[in-house]
């Protein structure tokens, strides 16, 4: 079917936007909106709901959680970086039975759609912790970090193999309610992030969600050593948003049904919309939070705008449009519009 | 509860080595307490610098036309600092605020020590107004490398029953730190409480010269943030609960002012074996 368009042009800023459907199915979940935040960077909910409705987004991708409490990486964790910034947070957290019990229980008395992440040192403690969830109330996905650059042992980052990645993934599809979906979280660190993808999903995962931080480093000029205590850590923000699109796209023109979450330096709704027309069912907001805590929702309603100002009826419509053939034409009803103006 | 607002510059003004920047903060000045911070958004909307700076609220005033107005104290240290710096009347600045847990207040009318170092003296103002207004008695103790750095002389003396400045130069008041001239001004008014803002190695004498006089010790730590709203997990120092067991805090929601004999100074910028969750040796 060909989609819309021409750009109507922009809306003047003050004017309503005209209400499209936002709603998305991500892996069998209905999502209001495609606007999620992404792991790491909202805690579980609590302090960005100060700022903005958390039920009105799409869903709270919680911090990801691992079996038992854990301090995380001494300070410096951070640097700013030029449109970004390198984290070394190292997982810190409470463990999952407290996340449960604290975390969890608020969110879903909050009446927030969740999407825990989870991340293990081991296969064994990824099972666990899916064992644990299973039991858990409040759960609409589970995202698998097997990604995270924060870890001590580089051999633990398990997206960056096709073997071990896909092990976890088994390993916690096994443990979850059959019906749960589980969507991988992917590193841009590896040489073919597509056959990365194709190992989760044989493997059991429902989606991906494409990108994790890029390994990064910054050397401090005046104590000429590494700035970040843990020597490496994630990049993220704006910086990495063209590698990220790219992942998205990738993954897309080789699975052209897997539900994909894209992330990677959004900052306003014309880059979820990048993302989207790449492949993106929905998106996560990472680092522009720190930035903007009202960030989320903003990008939506800007989204949203960006998608009326191209004609489309509906956010569906939208996803993978980037992928048309490059003969596809506009509807014709858009072209006369377009005449008659 | 901290709210998101668009501030306007009122005045951008140098004092010392300083600026001192007045916005308005519909909303925020109004429910600010000593000790409380603010976050700033740096560069405007298409910036490259995306991490918010903090900045401990100096004065709040209610300026008639502009409702609730607030100054903040900026010492230029990089580009985001900088950009502050050169913002003229009429820019507009994202304020995130009320943040942290501000300095606790005695509820008896004992003597207070305030020692402020560099432009830490920010937040001491006022508290300062207010302890006084609670009747208690009020010694202010400020010092910083040399005479330029202090902030704020004139109004503390104005502020506090006496004024003591340190500079490490000399060049303005005794020569020496803070926490020199500290022990005798708790020993001569029996102040009961000390509070503190400046840097760690001060904060850290701080606390223990009020612990060796059984006195309780109220510290505003200045820890790199990135979000300043609590979801980030940068900002994290060793901190000992009621229960006995070191935590990594977060010093933009648990903080910015920690009880000094809570925090392990000693060990700010690792993680202390036995805290909780800290990494287990390879071998165990």
């Amino acid at each position: 079917m060909t989609r819309a368009l021409i750009s109507q042009g922009p809306l003047p800023g003050d004017e309503p936007v005209p209400s499209i459907d936002m709603s998305t199915v991500l892996a069998g979940v209905e999502l209001v909106s495609p606007v999620l935040t992404a792991s790491g960077c909202a805690a579980a909910g609590r302090e960005l709901d100060q700022f903005f409705d958390i039920t009105a987004i799409g869903a709270v991708v919680t911090k990801s959680v691992m079996l038992t409490p854990r301090s995380g990486r001494p300070t410096p964790r951070m640097a700013e970086t030029p449109s970004g910034m390198l984290n070394s947070i190292g997982l810190q957290g409470p463990g999952i039975d407290r996340f449960i019990e604290h975390d969890l229980a608020w969110l879903s008395d909050r009446g927030a759609t969740t999407i825990v992440s989870i991340a293990g040192g081991s296969v064994d403690e990824y099972a666990k912790l899916a064992a644990r969830l299973r039991i858990a109330r409040g759960v609409s996905a589970i995202e698998v970090n097997i990604s995270c650059p924060n870890v001590e042992n580089r051999g633990q980052v398990f997206a960056c193999e096709t073997g071990s990645a896909a092990d976890v993934v088994q390993a916690v599809k096994r443990h979850s309610d059959p019906r749960m979906p589980i969507i991988a979280k992917l590193s841009p660190d590896v040489t073919d992030i597509v056959s990365i993808a194709g190992a989760v999903v044989r493997a059991g995962a429902t989606g991906v969600s494409v990108i994790n931080t890029l390994l990064g480093m910054v050397i401090n000029p005046d104590t000429m050593r590494p700035h970040l205590a843990g020597i490496t850590g994630g990049l993220s923000g704006p910086a990495i948003r063209p590698v990220a699109v790219r992942c998205v796209w990738q993954i897309r023109q080789a699975f052209p049904d897997l539900p994909i979450i894209g992330m990677g330096g959004i900052r306003t709704g014309l880059d979820a919309l990048e993302f989207v027309l790449a492949g993106a069912d929905a998106v996560s907001v990472g680092t522009v939070i720190f930035h903007d805590p009202s960030a989320p929702m903003r990008i939506q309603g800007e989204l949203q705008r960006a998608l009326v100002e191209r004609g489309f009826g509906s956010l569906s419509e939208a996803v993978s449009y980037a992928h048309r053939p490059a003969d596809a034409v506009p509807e014709v009803d858009d072209v006369l519009d377009f005449i008659s103006e | 509860m901290p709210v998101q607002v668009k501030g306007e510059v009122l005045d951008n003004r140098r004092v010392g080595a300083y600026q001192v920047l007045s916005l308005t903060a519909p909303g925020i000045s109004e429910i600010s307490r000593p000790g409380h911070f603010v976050t700033l958004g740096i560069g405007g909307e298409e910036s490259s610098m995306l991490l918010r700076r903090a900045f401990a609220i100096h004065q709040v005033q209610s300026r008639g036309v502009y409702g609730g107005t607030l100054d903040v104290v900026i010492g230029v240290h990089g580009k985001g600092t900088r950009w502050l710096a050169d913002r003229r009347r009429h820019d507009v600045i994202d304020i995130v605020g009320p943040l942290g847990r501000p300095f606790i207040l005695p509820k008896e009318r004992v003597a207070c020590a305030l020692v402020g170092g560099g432009y830490g003296s920010a937040p001491l103002f006022m508290l300062a107004e207010q302890l006084r207004e609670r009747g208690c008695r009020v010694d202010v103790v400020v010092g910083a490398a040399t005479e330029e750095k202090l902030f704020g002389v004139l109004e503390l003396k104005r502020l506090a029953s006496t004024l003591t400045i340190t500079t490490d130069d000399g060049s303005l008041g005794e020569r020496g730190r803070v926490t020199d001239v500290l022990p005798e001004i708790m020993d001569r008014v029996d102040a009961a409480v000390v509070y503190a803002c400046g840097p760690m190695p001060m904060l850290q004498r701080v606390a223990e010269v009020a612990e060796e006089r059984q006195a309780y010790s109220q510290c505003a730590v200045e820890e790199a943030m990135a979000c300043g709203v609590g979801v980030c997990m940068t900002c994290v120092l060793p901190v000992v609960g009621e229960d006995g067991v070191t935590r990594m805090l977060r010093s933009c929601v648990e903080g910015p002012v920690f009880r000094g004999d809570r925090v392990r100074w000693a060990d700010v910028g690792t993680i202390p074996p036995d805290t909780l969750g800290a990494p287990v040796e390879a071998g165990r």
